[in-house]
């Protein structure tokens, strides 16, 4: 994993707990000055938790906090003065009970900002979010994702070197969301501005983010760009949440020239990796990289595949998700692949028929076993 | 009953003829009870917020001993003033008994717990995310108190209300430390308790009257400004 340089946020051995339930362990996490990073994981993973101790608003249980370089005390006036510095979308869009332009003004005032100033870059920030004549308004009357607009101004026009945002787009419709969506990647774009986005939806993370962290059960499981962690997850836990739904155990059996055979017990894969022979793994296999041929038409034609590893299976369930068909197979051992639905009304996969699936040596991702929790 | 109809039909006479003493008796009720909710709004409202705000050891029970002294018996604030004020009493060197200062003090001691205990729960009206939200967006701690206070004004503006409410239409406090001096310290509930030991009740209930009609154009006031 690539170090950014220069550091805006370093958090070193963070731990947190509420009570006997604990949040947060052992994080260590850096982001870089103008970084854009997306926190995906589950809900309960402990996202908001760490936004919050980044945000100066609770006191970590264990481990420090380093601003610009600069370690946070735990308590102080230096604690207002760091956090005057950032701001914080929370997850539900927070107005508060006044109108629209004193919605935007509050943090400005509180800073002593000058009123025509004040006036200056409220307007334009209303222009830029799409409120602009919502001056008066009472933002209690909006709708959802017009009072996460106001939110999102109410932070911008602070012009905050660091701006966290816990699920901006969480409880809003879709429209609000591309709405949402395209200014935060405007704003990312435009000002020289570090984001941290905590998410739990990874297309939302993937698309805004350059780096990614997956925060499960209160660990940083693994950071790193999109491509690393959906293609080679580091553990199985990280593989499960980014939904390789085939993750299947096995004991290298052979290994040589890059290429292992993963021995499940019930049949052997064939993958690209190093791996000793007798090293316990778990080869993963994304859905959409199984392609399902049908018996009959398999011998007849007798086709001959450049993909490594073929299975003869039997279809144990269907179901449509939208113009997809997830296919539940069992060769031995369960797998499921994504098909297109038409495929899969052309083949008539239904549960009981004879397929055989195929996929490449070079879709299997072999990890180490026991990495994880 | 004809004896009721008679004062009531008097009252209104005394009402409509803007008598100056029972105009001279309504003002002083405005002034000194309006100025004890004032003071004791100044003291209460931040107080309230500090408590609200700040954990410390105790709070729970303080809050039950402020609760229960909503229902403090106003002749027991007057009996406390009058022995505090007195001229034998650990402050009666400020010579203030029986004179509007001490009513204005026992009004105050009298209504700072409701004040207290009704801003305290407007206060928790407002949510946590909105108090979280504040300080995310850089203010203050009072600075939040100051938002929230105007987040739940509604509600404060009713504590406010009610301790006005309860200062103006009290006897007991009044009595005591003030007295009843005509022309000095006889406000409407005093003057109503005098006419009626006296048998003049067409006093009585126009004072009574008024005294509600004022409860009323307050209640108007204040409905419209909450309705800005």
């Amino acid at each position: 994993m690539m170090k950014p340089l220069s550091s805006i946020i370093e958090v070193a051995g963070l731990g947190h707990s509420y009570g006997e339930r604990k949040i947060l362990q052992d994080l260590n996490l850096s982001i870089g000055k103008g970084e854009v990073f997306a926190l995906i994981g589950p809900t309960g993973a402990g996202k908001t938790t760490l936004l919050r101790i980044i945000n100066l608003l609770e006191i970590p249980g264990a481990g420090e906090i380093y601003f610009d370089g600069q370690r946070i005390p735990r308590s102080g006036k230096q604690r207002l003065e760091i956090r005057r510095r950032m701001s914080f979308i929370h997850q539900k869009p927070q107005v508060f009970n006044l109108n629209v332009y004193d919605n935007v003004a509050c943090g400005l005032r509180w800073r002593g900002e000058k009123k025509n100033r004040i006036a200056e870059k409220v307007g334009h920030i209303l222009e830029m979010v799409g409120l602009e004549g919502y001056d008066n308004r009472n933002a209690r009357t909006l709708s959802g994702g017009e009072a996460q607009r106001v939110a999102l101004a109410r932070s911008l026009v602070l012009e905050p070197e660091v701006l966290l945002l816990d699920e901006p787009t969480a409880n809003l419709d879709p429209i609000s969301t591309d709405k949402i969506e395209q200014l935060i990647s405007r704003v990312a774009g435009q000002r020289d501005i570090t984001m941290i986005m905590a998410t739990h939806d990874m297309s939302q993370g993937q698309q805004l983010a350059g780096r990614i962290g997956v925060l499960l059960h209160g660990r940083l499981a693994q950071t790193g760009n999109a491509t690393d962690i959906f293609h080679s997850p580091q553990n199985e836990d990280v593989a499960h949440f980014i939904g390789m739904e085939n993750v299947i155990e096995g004991v290298i059996s052979e290994s040589g020239g890059g290429i292992v055979l993963v021995n499940t017990g019930d049949g052997a894969i064939q993958a690209v990796s190093s791996y000793p022979v007798g090293k316990e793994v778990y080869a993963c296999i994304r859905p959409e990289d199984i392609t399902l041929l049908i018996a009959d038409s398999y011998q007849q034609k007798a086709i001959r595949s450049s993909a490594r590893n073929s299975f003869q299976a039997k279809v144990t369930r269907v179901t449509t998700l939208g113009p997809l068909s997830r296919v539940e197979i069992d060769c031995g051992f369960r797998l499921v692949a994504l098909v297109t639905k038409i495929s899969a009304e052309e083949l008539d996969l239904q549960a009981g028929r004879p397929v055989y699936a195929t996929f490449k040596a070079t879709g299997v991702h072999v990890m180490e076993k026991g990495t994880g929790r | 009953m004809t004896e009721l109809w008679h004062a009531f039909t008097k009252a209104i006479e005394l009402l409509v003829s803007l008598d100056p003493e029972v105009l001279e008796i309504a003002g002083r009720s405005l002034r000194i009870s309006g100025t004890s909710c004032l003071l004791a709004s100044l003291i209460c409202l931040p107080l309230g917020g500090v408590i609200h705000f700040y954990q410390f050891r105790g709070k729970r029970a303080l809050i039950n001993i402020i609760q229960t002294l909503f229902f403090l018996p106003t002749v027991l604030v007057g009996l406390f003033v009058f022995v505090l004020f007195c001229r034998t009493g650990p402050l009666g060197f400020f010579g203030i008994l029986l004179t509007p200062t001490a009513m204005v003090i026992g009004q105050m001691i009298l209504i700072t717990p409701l004040l207290l205990g009704l801003t305290i729960s407007a206060l928790s009206g407002v949510s946590k995310e909105t108090v979280d939200t504040a300080t995310s967006l850089g203010a203050s701690s009072f600075q939040t108190i100051r938002l929230v206070l105007r987040e739940a004004r509604y509600a404060v503006l009713a504590a406010v209300i009610m301790g006005f409410g309860r200062a103006i239409s009290e006897v007991g406090c009044a009595m005591l430390v003030g007295g009843n001096i005509r022309g000095f310290t006889r406000i409407i509930t005093t003057s109503i308790t005098l006419e009626t030991a006296k048998g003049d009740f067409e006093l009585a209930i126009a004072l009574g009257i008024i005294l509600l009609s004022l409860a009323l154009i307050i209640n108007i006031v204040l409905n419209r400004l909450q309705q800005r």
